[in-house]
């Protein structure tokens, strides 16, 4: 009994995802998470592991459409899905009202929470493209940045809601 | 591209001087790196053959070491090696400057893979490596460690005590006087004294004495800590790793490893914050005696309660102060008892706690005795102004309490008594010209002070903070290329915007935009030795190499142009990058093209090593609102205001200003390291130790002041560090406001505020 669990904790299954548009496929453990296989075998290092227990938000991916910590979701749950990481959100090598934002506003000191945060951000634009300060506040809760206080990542979000507004 | 930002104001004293680049505010050069997840931190680095390594940690406090069997986890597949203190050579019993504090080199090896005892849960005993990180993880739980557990200290005033635990029986108290006969916890006794406290006292009609105590908190930076180590058969270490000094860290691993540094490359990659934390090495020595006993590169990644549980806290600390005034509101004297916690190993920050503690005052007579104390937590570090915000907390309590029984308004009191140039400080130094009469007339005249607060449970809160600011070493090469721009090298790691902040000092002193400037953080092989990115000082002091790099390129330049022109080099004038003599005029670009076409290339260098402080003064302010049905602290308006000398890039100032400030505010409402009776850390996650979040805090507003610092050729004073001073105390002022109660501990979490608005025990 033990011998067999041993076995199935060792054979890799085989998954199929869409990843930023391209079809891919990749082998992965059981005990893999999304963040390990999305870092370690795809090399999209642009999702961060700052925690690896969904307390963080650096990992923040798309997942069918929803933002969620890719430290809590197992590759093999990724069979089918549609990701998007920050890597492909700067289309035909233009930024993205969001990243360009976070570039004029100074919303970003380290870095290392910064792809999270544009993950989430842009998460919530597209479902909201108007939101109030405190709507903003509150769907980025789940991302920790230690270096800013927050103030010119919400100011740089408030920024992209209002020169869509403009445009 | 520049950017206004609306609502934050900055103030400048004392002939503005113009500038065509400080003071713009330009994307950062890293900028499009960062935000689209192209940026290399050490984690997202992979290596041929690489290899991963895992430690073996202390379930308990403080316990013997009896033996540490190595033989199951070596014996599994894809085990490469392991690794115990005996594989660390015989330390030295030397003490080294790090920048931010000082290292002794036998407890750094001793804290880096425990010796004899295990000091604190989390201590490193061992460590493997293994083909993948799982393996090496499972592996580390088959070494097997016998333990003989001892009894344990936690708290400051315990460790002191003559029967607790000792830690080091070798620990005899530094201290002026006759050395004690018997060893203890306390590592050190240091004291400093100005004028004479009693006569001081004698002369006050009101004096105030308090006793506060503040938790452990943790620096909390998003990365955790990591490095991959490579070392070669030639005897060759090369080590990419998230640090804020390369140079130290390279310095650390010659002396923990025994190796001469010319052997050692350390590559700084990005880094994912620091705040001081990432100065000391843990597991960089690990990776490196790993991948020479493997043969392969290795890395090593701390989970994140390895983080909590083994690195940087800052001190848990019990301080006594009293201060004493006459009734028209001056202050006559100020006497300081101060204990911080250094964790299990000597060198806390008590040193420069005992310097800040009257550091905003003109204190005719003053006295501080401060200790250093080990116990059964993990080595302290430096947390951004490293011991200062503790006795803030304790200094501007009582300032604001005097304020209010003498009946004068809480900013007059300060004015009344504030530092100024001339002011000496008690442990001697006396302040040039220094900016918190700027400061706080800056938030007498704020929108923000002149609004009214109403309503039930609110009040408003001010406190002043303190920080030193270091000068230190610095080294930069600029090259100029022949369509005028210029690359910069330098060696300062870049935390925050710092590539953009020294590359804009380059590009005032040249004439040039900042665009022009391509800024590049090197290794240890590739630029001069330069100092950690700490204590507020890269933009005051690798600026200072730039501007002097500058007029190193501009000194070749006007050379070269007197060439061309066949003109005396004095008779050539340079305004804003425009080269003028013999009656021709070339900008910096047309002449880097001609140069480039007739000669040798033209390499800028600069090194510098500026001594002292740059002094840098805060003063903040809040209103906030008590719930008294859970005791929880909602920050409803902050406002931070600082000197910055002169505020180079204004958003990474305001950024540095806004970060500090909340850091302060995790610090005053959340954080702590919670300790159960077994000295076991019981929130070692993200979870459990809150730091604010968003959702917690509305708009940091910003106040620049700029008191030119007359040691730097545009008057930088440094503002990293500084912003995190206030904030505790300014809440608790605010509290106090709020509910009429006085808190003296930290943090002052939803039970102790609630506890002390019903003056019972939860649950009572």
């Amino acid at each position: 009994m033990m011998k067999s669990r041993e076995h199935t904790a060792k054979v890799k299954t085989h998954v199929t995802t869409t990843i930023n548009g391209e079809v891919i496929e990749f082998l992965c453990l059981p005990r893999q998470s999304l963040l390990e296989i999305l870092r370690d075998e795809l090399s999209l290092t642009g999702c961060k592991e700052g925690c690896n227990n969904g307390n963080c938000g650096a990992c923040t991916v798309m997942l069918n459409g929803l933002p969620v910590d890719s430290c809590l979701v197992l590759a093999v749950e990724a069979e089918g899905a549609t990701i998007e990481t920050v890597e492909g959100i700067a289309q035909q090598g233009q930024l993205h009202p969001v990243q360009q934002c976070f570039l004029e506003g100074a919303a970003l000191q380290c870095g290392v929470c910064t792809p999270g945060f544009i993950v989430t951000a842009k998460a919530l634009l597209d479902r909201n493209p108007q939101p109030t300060e405190k709507e903003i506040r509150f769907d980025l809760a789940g991302n920790l940045c230690r270096c800013t206080g927050y103030d010119k990542i919400v100011r740089a979000v408030q920024s992209v809601a209002e020169s869509q507004q403009s445009s | 591209m520049s950017t206004e930002v609306a609502s934050d104001k900055t103030q400048t004293t004392e002939n503005p001087v113009r500038y065509k680049v400080i003071g713009t505010r330009p994307v950062r050069h890293d900028g499009a790196d960062k935000v689209t997840g192209k940026a290399i931190y050490t984690d997202d680095m992979q290596l041929p053959n690489m290899a991963f390594g895992a430690f073996v940690r202390s379930p308990h406090a403080h316990a013997r070491i009896v033996s540490i069997d190595t033989t199951e986890a070596e014996q599994m597949p894809g085990v490469l090696a392991t690794c115990t203190s005996a594989d660390l050579p015989d330390p030295w019993d030397k003490v080294e400057d790090l920048g931010e504090g000082c290292v002794n080199y036998a407890h750094l090896s001793g804290n880096v893979l425990a010796r004899r005892k295990a000091l604190y849960k989390g201590h490193a005993i061992a460590a493997v490596v293994a083909t993948d990180s799982h393996l090496a993880e499972e592996a580390a739980r088959r070494i097997k460690v016998e333990y003989e557990p001892l009894p344990a200290t936690m708290w400051v005033l315990d460790a002191m005590r003559e029967d607790a635990p000792l830690l080091h029986d070798d620990l005899i108290t530094h201290t002026l006087g006759d050395k004690p006969a018997q060893p203890s916890n306390i590592a050190d006794h240091i004291r400093f004294e100005k004028g004479c406290v009693e006569e001081g006292f004698a002369a006050a009609d009101v004096v105030i004495e308090r006793e506060f105590k503040t938790a452990s908190v943790h620096q909390g930076y998003i990365e955790p800590h990591v490095s991959i180590a490579m070392w070669n058969e030639d005897g060759r270490l090369k080590i990419w790793t998230a640090t804020q000094g390369s140079f130290v860290v390279r310095q650390q691993m010659a002396a923990l490893l025994k190796i001469p540094v010319s052997q050692i490359t350390v590559v700084p990659c990005e880094i994912g914050g620091g705040f001081g934390g990432k100065i000391s090495v843990y597991e960089q020595p690990v990776a490196a005696v790993l991948s020479r006993k493997c043969g392969r590169p290795v890395k090593i990644v701390m989970r994140r309660d390895e983080v909590f549980e083994a690195t940087g806290p800052t001190p848990g600390s019990f301080m006594r102060v009293k201060l004493g005034a006459t009734k028209d509101g001056k202050l006559v004297a100020g006497e300081a008892w101060l204990a911080y916690d250094a964790g299990a190993f000597p060198g806390g920050v008590i040193g420069p706690g005992c310097m800040c503690v009257f550091s905003c005052y003109d204190l005719p007579h003053a006295s501080v005795d401060g200790f250093d104390v080990v116990l059964n937590k993990p080595k302290t570090q430096a947390y951004r102004a490293p011991g200062s915000t503790h006795v803030a907390f304790a200094v501007e309590t009582i300032i604001d309490e005097l304020a209010g029984q003498l009946e004068i308004d809480p900013i007059e009191f300060r004015l009344n008594n504030a530092a100024r140039e001339g002011t000496r400080r008690v442990d001697g130094p006396v302040y040039p010209r220094i900016g918190l009469v700027e400061c706080l007339d800056a938030i007498r005249d704020s929108d923000h002070w002149k609004s009214t607060l109403t309503g039930p449970n609110r009040g408003r809160g001010i406190a002043c903070g303190f920080w030193f600011n270091a000068g230190l070493k610095s080294s930069v090469a600029a090259n100029v290329n022949a369509d005028g721009t210029v690359n910069l090298i330098e060696g300062s790691t870049d935390i925050g915007g710092t590539r953009t902040s020294i590359a804009m000092q380059l590009a005032e002193t040249l004439g040039i935009t900042a665009e022009d400037v391509i800024p590049q953080v090197a290794d240890t092989d590739s630029v001069g030795f330069t100092d950690v990115t700490g204590g507020s000082r890269v933009t005051f002091s690798t600026g200072l190499a730039a501007y002097h790099a500058g007029l190193d390129i501009q000194r070749q330049m006007v050379a070269r142009a007197s060439q061309i022109w066949e003109c005396d080099p004095d008779s050539i004038t340079v305004t804003d990058g425009i080269y003028k003599g013999n009656s021709q005029s070339l900008s910096f670009r047309e002449l880097a093209a001609k140069v480039d076409s007739i000669g040798e290339p033209i390499v800028g260098r600069a090194a510098v090593n500026p001594q002292g402080s740059t002094n840098a003064f805060g003063v903040h302010l809040v209103d906030l609102e008590v719930d008294p049905d859970t005791g929880k602290v909602t920050i409803l308006r902050y406002t931070a205001c600082q000197d910055a000398g002169k505020a180079i890039h204004p958003s990474y100032v305001e950024g540095q200003m806004q970060g500090g400030a909340v850091q302060g505010i995790g610090w005053a409402l959340n954080e702590e390291y919670f300790y159960d009776s077994n000295g076991h850390m019981r929130n070692a996650s993200f979870l459990d130790y809150r730091m604010p979040t968003c959702y917690d805090l509305p708009m940091i507003e910003t106040i620049i002041v700029e008191v030119p610092n007359p040691d730097h050729p545009f008057g930088v004073r440094g503002v990293g560090e500084v912003p995190i001073v206030p904030p505790p105390a300014a809440i608790a002022n605010g509290i106090f406001n709020a509910v009429g109660q006085r808190l003296f501990e930290l943090p002052m979490s939803p039970p102790l505020v609630w506890r002390a608005i019903n003056d019972q025990q939860p649950g009572e």
